[in-house]
């Protein structure tokens, strides 16, 4: 595989050519943050907050390092002022959504976020998609995906599905950065098997 | 809803996995809306997961997942049918089907919905139904144009 060089906070980087700066970057040794990406699973882009300001021919611009590939020459900052402006508006904007995740609440620190800013609205699920990509790409159950769009999109059980499958394998539970996740799939189960099925009988 | 129909529709892309939203398509445009065993039957036979499908069906407004009538109102409640009365069309509207903007009749003949231009402002106040534009609507006028659909 053909390498390409460039550029990571003033260090020297060589990538393979087609890796994603996040990955280039995270092998280097240099952390960039990230809640939906998952080095099994394709990047979705979900959470924005791997952005990072890249130089490409003298102009600098904003992108999502999890998948902007990387190219000969490129210049990347993983840390500057405006991408540390930036995350901090995002993490302000997931903290409205999921006041209570442990892993926001770290990054909340890192950037002084306020957890004030925006009005709560409370849906606890961030849309970072990592159960809906890793049942699918992994465990290739399909047992939870997206449904609806926009602000009404959130993450759904296929209760045929779950009902046979989620019990013995709950591999994407550790994985949601909420916990929401969970929540949802007891919903699901109690709407299914309303006064507690085979399905959520242990809980 | 009969299998038979559903299969056809399927049939006719040579259950092909890429063809889910023309699939899909055609069967809203037979039933006006996408049953639940009809989405079965396509994602066995073209082998595409359930959760797939379920996003697709829901993410596209052409799409509904619940049932529809056989005749889609959109009263047109834009600025320029608003000031010609727009409301007062509406109202009437939902006096004679009894049903509500986003609602569907218990005999499935009607659903209604609002929209927000029709792009025939000279018209307004404007009904749309099944596509075909009734103009310069009155109130009065309303029942006889309802009466022509069955």
């Amino acid at each position: 595989m053909s390498k390409v060089r460039l550029k990571i906070d003033g260090r020297d980087v060589e990538a393979e050519k087609g890796m994603t700066v996040l990955d280039a970057a995270r092998r280097a040794g240099i952390s960039i943050p990230a809640l939906c990406h998952h080095e099994k699973l394709e990047p979705l882009g979900g959470c924005r907050l791997c952005m990072v300001e890249v130089e490409v021919r003298g102009s600098a611009r904003l992108v999502v390092s999890c998948v902007y590939t990387v190219a000969e020459g490129l210049t990347v900052r993983t840390r500057s002022e405006k991408v540390d402006r930036i995350r901090k508006g995002i993490v302000e904007l997931l903290l409205a959504h999921a006041p209570d995740s442990p892993q926001l609440a770290g990054f909340a620190r890192e950037y002084g976020a306020d957890r004030n800013r925006f009005e709560p609205e409370p849906s606890f699920c961030i849309l970072c998609g990592l159960c809906v990509r890793y049942c699918a790409e992994v465990v290739g159950k399909h047992a939870v995906g997206f449904i609806d769009r926009g602000i009404r999109k959130e993450i759904s059980f296929v209760p045929e599905i779950a009902a046979k499958e989620c019990d013995a394998c709950k591999a994407c539970f550790p994985l949601c950065p909420t916990s929401y996740l969970q929540a949802a799939f007891v919903l699901t189960g109690s709407l299914v098997f309303p006064g507690g099925g085979e399905s959520v009988r242990d809980r | 809803m009969d299998t038979a129909s559903i299969d056809q529709i399927i049939d006719r892309h040579q259950g092909e996995a890429s063809s889910l939203i023309q699939v899909l398509l055609e069967i809203q445009r037979e039933y006006h809306w996408l049953p639940q065993a009809a989405l079965r039957e396509v994602g066995r036979k073209l082998k595409v997961p359930m959760a797939r499908i379920q996003h697709v069906a829901t993410f596209y407004k052409a799409f509904s997942v619940v049932p529809k009538g056989r005749h889609r109102v959109h009263v047109c409640v834009g600025t320029a049918c608003h000031v010609r009365g727009a409301m007062r069309v509406l109202e009437s509207v939902q006096d004679l089907s009894g049903i509500a903007p986003g609602e569907t009749d218990l005999e499935h003949k009607f659903s209604l919905e609002t929209v927000n231009c029709l792009g025939c402002c000279a018209l307004g106040p404007v009904i749309e139904i099944d596509g075909k534009v009734h103009g310069n609507v009155t109130k009065a006028g309303i029942a006889g144009i309802l009466g022509r659909y069955e």
